[in-house]
């Protein structure tokens, strides 16, 4: 499987990224019930899945990979991210743990734009996302540039931040009928998929004040993957979420991240979550990775002390 | 008191007068304030500098100066208006300063992670205003807004300085033509009184709108009375 995916993604996601770094993460990290799953949706399986794409609109092909090379981050005199490498195959699940402060949400936002980059360079697929070339050169990427880049990428947040101006359809509809250009009854139709996808099909015309944080964190799901975009980042989304809605949620972020095939980065305090989601762990601390490697690995035998150390505190409450 | 009453031509005259200077110096002033109010949270400096001096400018005077200069001194180098409009322009001016700073206010009161939603979609920045910064804001403009515009309808007594014919020239005129010096003056007070609680009245209502659509209050249509009540207080993130 792993030759056909690359070959697929050549054009868009080798391009700038050493090929044999991607590849060689993802034979290694499918756990035996995941390499059964990935089958479908990954590689050439998709375009025998177009019927099932129609139901559940999510989002198929090419997804980029992420490159992070000599990444720095300073917030003030706070280095939060200290010359950080790392890299995510295309249509790879990873999800970031470690202690508070480590740099994980910081990660995210830099992928999303919400954040400045300091140094170093961020790949999405063959192109950098805070750099554009002019002139042969490598200069800092304008409005233009970042709109761009910013369509591959979509994100969760943990408060959800649905529009309190809009009810949940338009929610829904606004990004692709403003920013894609989709028509008013393509964008309604695309929405009508996503909230039956998520399960909440009847609630199409309710304020995101009627419903519940596990509603609205559905809601703000389909919301980005409205957008069908190749990257997904999902920051705590279930952390502001009322125990007994974590496990809803997290069952529906599963099933999309078995259905589709996007490049998922998570940060997450749910270690169960995050071995069942990903293909492989980043445990990170100060800004820099102590110990990656596939869940079972991770959260089984860690190798690092502070990999121990954090697993333990996490499990412990 | 009957004298004063039976002038109720000269009161009404007064009183639109009074009413035309409000709406006109309110649209002025509120086109001004979103102006200028947007102009103050651009990421460039020099559009923030615009927004300054206009405000600092025209808050930092007073209006009936305003007027004189609108009125006396303007013609003398060769800009003539009629006088309605000096004391519409005046008006709007120094109010639309007030109104420029609330607007300002109210976008940055508009919770961050609503902007990061907007980025997260990819939203152009005229998208992220237009869509979502603005019509929340919106909501935290309104009750300032309320205090400007009666603010404002009371501010226009000072155009019966300019020889304008509005209420408070009326009461004075009718002070002196019958002598019931308290009559007069208690039926302008009551007038300017009345005015203002209608002018209320709009905010209310346009308050309950905006509430119902950030979904702060069920879609009913509420009654005359509940809207003079006002509204329970709410952050805009409710």
């Amino acid at each position: 499987m792993p030759p056909t995916e690359s070959d697929e993604v050549g054009p868009g996601g080798v391009g700038g990224r050493p090929s044999s770094e991607s590849t060689d993460t993802e034979p290694e990290s499918p756990t035996p019930k995941d390499s059964g799953d990935d089958a479908v949706p990954k590689g050439e399986g998709v375009s025998t899945e177009k019927g099932d794409a129609a139901a559940a609109p999510l989002p198929r092909g090419e997804a980029p990979g992420i490159r992070f090379e000599k990444v720095i981050k300073r917030f003030g005199h706070n280095v939060v991210l200290r010359e950080l490498d790392f890299t995510v195959g295309p249509g790879e699940r990873v999800t970031l743990i470690g202690p508070s402060g480590s740099g994980k949400t910081t990660i995210l936002r830099l992928l999303m734009t919400l954040e400045k980059l300091d140094e170093g360079l961020i790949w999405i697929g063959d192109e950098t996302l805070w750099h554009m070339e002019r002139g042969g050169k490598r200069v800092p990427a304008n409005q233009k540039h970042l709109h761009e880049m910013r369509k591959q990428v979509g994100m969760v947040f943990q408060q959800f931040n649905l529009f309190p101006n809009m009810n949940v359809l338009r929610n829904l509809t606004e990004g692709p009928v403003r920013v894609l250009g989709l028509s008013r009854d393509e964008a309604v139709e695309r929405a009508k998929g996503l909230l039956d996808l998520v399960g909440l099909g009847d609630k199409i015309d309710s304020h995101p004040s009627q419903l519940s944080g596990g509603q609205q964190q559905r809601v703000a799901i389909a919301r980005a993957l409205a957008m069908q975009p190749r990257v997904l980042l999902l920051d705590e989304v279930t952390s502001a979420l009322d125990p007994e809605l974590v496990v809803g949620v997290q069952d529906l972020l599963r099933d999309i991240a078995r259905q589709s095939d996007l490049t998922l980065l998570c940060v997450t305090h749910e270690m169960t979550f995050a071995k069942d989601i990903s293909d492989r762990v980043l445990m990170f601390d100060g800004g820099q990775i102590v110990e990656e490697g596939p869940p079972d690995q991770i959260f089984g035998e860690p190798s690092e002390q502070r990999t121990r150390d954090f697993l333990q505190a996490v499990l412990a409450s | 008191m009957a004298d004063v009453l039976d002038s109720y031509n000269q009161w009404l005259d007064g009183a639109w007068l009074t009413i035309q200077l409000t709406i006109f110096g309110g649209a002025v002033a509120l086109v001004l304030a979103l102006v200028f109010g947007l102009a103050g949270t651009s990421r460039h400096a020099w559009v923030r500098v615009l927004n300054r001096v206009y405000v600092e400018f025209f808050r930092g005077n007073a209006t009936l100066v305003l007027l004189y200069w609108f009125f006396y001194a303007l013609p003398l180098v060769g800009l003539r208006f009629t006088t309605m409009f000096a004391a519409i322009l005046a008006l709007g001016l120094n109010v639309g300063a007030y109104g420029a700073e609330v607007v300002r206010g109210s976008i940055n009161a508009v919770p961050k992670a609503q902007f990061e939603a907007t980025v997260a979609l990819n939203f152009t920045p005229y998208q992220r205003m237009r869509r979502v910064l603005l019509p929340q804001g919106f909501a935290l403009m309104l009750p300032p807004f309320g205090n400007l515009i009666i603010e404002l309808m009371k501010g226009t007594a000072i155009v019966s300085l300019v020889g304008l014919v509005d209420l408070t020239r009326v009461s004075k005129n009718i002070q002196g033509s019958t002598g019931e010096t308290v009559a007069a003056f208690t039926v302008v007070l009551v007038l300017y009184f009345v005015i203002a609680q209608v002018l209320q009245l709009f905010v209310r209502y346009a308050e309950r709108r905006v509430d119902r659509m950030l979904g702060r209050r069920m879609p009913t249509e509420p009654s005359l009375g509940t809207i003079a009540a006002g509204a329970p207080g709410a952050g805009v993130g409710g």
